[in-house]
């Protein structure tokens, strides 16, 4: 039997402890849906594809940010049998496991992590190698799939709350590296201030648990160097 | 932290990095055989080399415990501002000013 204590309520919540049977490749989405459907209908989280794909299970495993469609109880339950979910931190929680994402998309925008065209009409098809450093360093980070996690783990977004975070300067990193984009510099004025890329410690934890594998710490020391290189030229 | 501050702490820590191990292998080093007040006054007085030296040193330091101070009052005390900037404009006067005063008092002695 699994003895799983679940975050209930927003931030003035409590753990609602529960007995689950344990069963054969259980994954921890499993037990939070049997929860719901056979001991607490109330119970509020959230997942879509159950597959890796969308990254909405993202919770807080064992203290451990993890997608829980991905991560099976045998992996992440102690050895007395025990599991706490709580839900992603540095997120406002909605209610239970489930939590507001508006923040984290919202410095996605900040951080300028959309493609820009540019004014002018390219008059042909852009040429990316594949071979080339750009298109190998946007590889490496493009994989994201907006989970949350990194931002979960990282500490300087639970230190400074206005600090764009690890996926929205990925993101911003990727499109740096991208030879198409139209508004590299304002993108590198928008990740340059005390809350943008230098505010990064390189703890390393949105490395640590991203469940893609991505490295966003590099993406950021990128950024940081990019943004130098920027003052560098602005000062001559 | 912006690129500005980011580069100059980064370019004084390169410095302070130097600057201790010197320092410090200069400890090890002279005091082998024991060393007195006297001795060091001796060694200082008078001498450019050492003035220099540690004329850069606490100039670095002066430069690069501000910037890091401003990062923990940011991230630990949530001070940010211009009150905060004008504080350690003001602590960074106060290293400046108490190191060259320990620096040229060992040199004028």
């Amino acid at each position: 039997m699994l003895h799983v204590e679940v975050w209930r309520s927003a931030d003035r919540g409590r753990f609602q402890p529960f007995a689950v049977p344990r069963r054969p490749n259980q994954t921890v989405l499993d037990v939070v849906t049997e929860i719901q459907r056979d001991h607490d209908p109330t119970l509020s989280y959230r997942f879509a594809c159950r597959v890796g794909m969308c990254g909405s299970c993202a919770m807080v495993v064992n203290g451990r940010p993890r997608w829980t469609c991905r991560t099976r109880v045998v992996d992440a339950v102690t050895t007395d049998g025990k599991l706490r979910l709580e839900p992603l931190r540095n997120l406002t929680v909605v209610k239970d496991l489930a939590v507001d994402m508006v923040a984290f998309f919202d410095k996605w925008m900040r951080a300028r992590g959309f493609f820009e065209p540019g004014a002018a009409i390219p008059e042909d098809f852009a040429v990316v190698r594949p071979e080339s450093e750009e298109r190998r360093a946007a590889d490496e980070g493009i994989e994201c799939i907006g989970c949350g996690i990194c931002y979960s783990a990282c500490d300087v977004v639970a230190w400074d709350e206005a600090y764009l975070g690890p996926a929205a300067l990925n993101r911003a990193w990727t499109l740096v590296n991208d030879i198409r984009d139209g508004a590299q510099g304002e993108r590198l004025d928008a990740v340059a201030g005390d809350s943008g890329c230098h505010a990064c410690h390189t703890h390393m934890s949105c490395t640590t648990y991203c469940p893609k594998a991505i490295a966003p710490t590099y993406s950021i020391a990128g950024l940081k160097r990019a943004v130098v290189r920027r003052a560098v030229r602005r000062s001559r | 932290m912006t690129a500005l501050l980011f580069v100059v702490q980064r370019a004084s820590a390169g410095v302070l990095a130097l600057a201790v191990v010197v320092h410090l292998a200069t400890i090890v080093y002279a005091v082998r055989g024991g060393l007195t007040a006297g001795e060091i006054l001796e060694r200082t007085q008078g001498n450019v080399a050492y003035l220099a030296f540690y004329g850069v040193f606490v100039v670095a330091v002066a430069v690069h415990a501000p910037i890091g101070l401003r990062n923990v009052l940011r991230e630990w005390l949530g001070w940010k501002g211009r009150a905060c900037d004008g504080a350690l404009v003001l602590f960074a006067f106060v290293l400046f000013a108490l190191g060259l005063r320990a620096v040229t008092a060992l040199y004028l002695a």
